[in-house]
């Protein structure tokens, strides 16, 4: 059988996957994680009486904080489970990648074990994340000369 | 490649299981079960190890023997370099053979020590093999507390030990040949889809077990494939009878046995060099010790992939080496 064929094969018993439900439950759970952001940031710059920015930072601290508390917990990924794109793409989820590839490489040191693989995960978001503002800021700075 | 054998059998069997096996179906059939997923060592890999030596133990209580009474050590296992199996051989201090051959693993130890002993060469053998669910995930895919989404197609790497007896002297299960098989690559790259990938191999060396005895499939009463999982069976059953018109009837996967795979949550079931001969040395033993079934081909199948070869976008090539056991008259 060509390889071609076999593929058919595969294809015809390869599940579809619940896109549906899935975009579902992330959309709630992403918004309602937002909700508890906007009220962090409600709440601080009223209690502490400071800017919308110094609140927003506190307001993301509180999160990674929270994300890196329950993964150590070992809540966390039961609930990236369930909740999908809706716990791992907001900043909970960039902070329980790094704390749970911390957690993995306890037991091998700290400079060989934690240190060498705790961006395992989120290294990709931060490289990706600074070339694309530059690339983005680059194309700002540029379009700003002409307008 | 088969080979037939006229004096090899299999003495005695060991199991030990994780959690989530000790949860399904099969629970009872099994002889121990860790409920820690360190089984109370420090790391996940010092664990899988103690699975062995656990489960190596309990065969030897079984068969009232002592470690100096075995010749050889046969062992198996998914970690890098094999270490899990090469630990268990600095406790055990027998003379040790290492394989790999992925989740065929165990069959392939099963057929060189059936070798050795057909050939008196050994008096005895123990082959193991493990997995480790947790020692899987943190090597091949995520971190153990990431626990970030996978496809349905996914496999569930089982946790446990298989360890069996193999020696001249007569008792129940009859090893009666064995078969290496070729590896096979179909252009699959996708690592989420194991079943897929060892479907063809599978097949093939169940076609060059059946051609080189000469012997029509209805010979068997149960064919067993390793760990294809739910997608991975059907695959198998089409391709079957689109490439050879076989009709695949009394055959099952034991990665669809090992766990109910309806309600735990297993993806399409197992897999892991352990799954195969754990549902076998447990469940299926006592069947053909029941006589209810006589002669069964179990055929484990593995994938020879690395993260490596994957990240480099290489296709998965595939092995399976089939053994037949019989009830001894």
């Amino acid at each position: 059988m060509k390889k071609a064929e076999y593929k058919k094969i595969v294809k015809r018993h390869t599940p579809k996957e619940e896109r549906l439900k899935n975009s579902i439950i992330a959309f709630i759970v992403g918004g309602f994680l937002g909700v508890i952001g906007h009220f962090l940031l409600e709440l601080y710059s009223a209690a502490f009486n400071v800017s919308s920015a110094s609140a927003s930072a506190l307001m993301i601290v509180t999160l990674i904080f929270l994300g890196c508390l329950l993964t150590g917990l070992g809540f966390f990924d039961e609930w990236v489970h369930f909740s999908k794109a809706g716990l791992f793409i907001p900043i909970t989820g960039f902070a329980h990648a790094m704390m749970s590839a911390t957690l993995e490489y306890k037991k091998e040191g700290m400079v060989t074990g934690i240190g060498a693989n705790m961006f395992k995960l989120a290294g990709s978001v931060i490289i990706f994340g600074v070339v694309s503002a530059f690339t983005f800021c680059l194309i700002r700075v540029t379009l700003g000369c002409f307008i | 490649m088969t080979f037939k054998y006229k004096n090899v059998y299999i003495n005695d069997t060991a199991t030990v299981v994780g959690k989530l096996e000790n949860e399904g179906p099969l629970s009872k059939y099994f002889d121990k079960a860790e409920l820690d997923y360190y089984v109370g060592e420090k790391t996940f890999e010092e664990g899988e190890t103690k699975l062995i030596l656990e489960s190596v133990d309990i065969l030897l209580k079984k068969q009232n023997k002592n470690i100096e009474d075995i010749n050889m050590f046969i062992s198996g296992d998914l970690l890098n370099q094999i270490t899990a199996s090469s630990f268990a051989a600095l406790k055990l201090k027998t003379p040790y053979l290492g394989i790999f051959s992925a989740c065929a693993s165990s069959v392939e130890g099963l057929i060189m020590a059936s070798n050795m002993i057909e050939k008196r060469q050994l008096k005895n053998c123990i082959c193991s093999v493990s997995s480790d669910n947790d020692c899987a995930e943190r090597q091949f895919r995520y971190p153990v507390e990431y626990g970030g989404p996978k496809p349905l197609t996914t496999t569930f790497t089982v946790t446990g030990a298989a360890s069996a007896l193999l020696s001249r002297d007569k008792s129940l299960i009859k090893v009666e040949s064995g078969t290496i098989g070729r590896v096979i690559d179909m252009g699959i790259k996708d690592a989420y889809s194991m079943g897929a990938v060892m479907a063809p191999a599978m097949a093939d060396t169940l076609m060059m077990h059946l051609k080189d005895l000469k012997r029509d499939i209805s010979y068997y009463d149960l064919i067993l494939s390793g760990d294809l999982g739910r997608y991975g069976k059907d695959i198998l059953k089409d391709y079957m009878k689109e490439e050879y018109n076989i009709k695949l009837t009394k055959y099952d996967d034991t990665a669809c046995m090992i766990y109910d795979i309806n309600n735990q949550n297993v993806y399409s079931g197992g897999s892991g060099p352990a799954c195969a001969p754990l549902v076998t040395y447990s469940y299926i033993f006592k069947l053909m010790k029941k006589k209810k079934i006589k002669r069964v081909l179990l055929i484990a199948t593995g994938a020879l992939l690395s993260t490596t070869t994957v990240n480099q976008k290489r296709t998965i090539p595939a092995i399976a080496h089939a053994i037949s056991l019989e009830v001894a008259e």
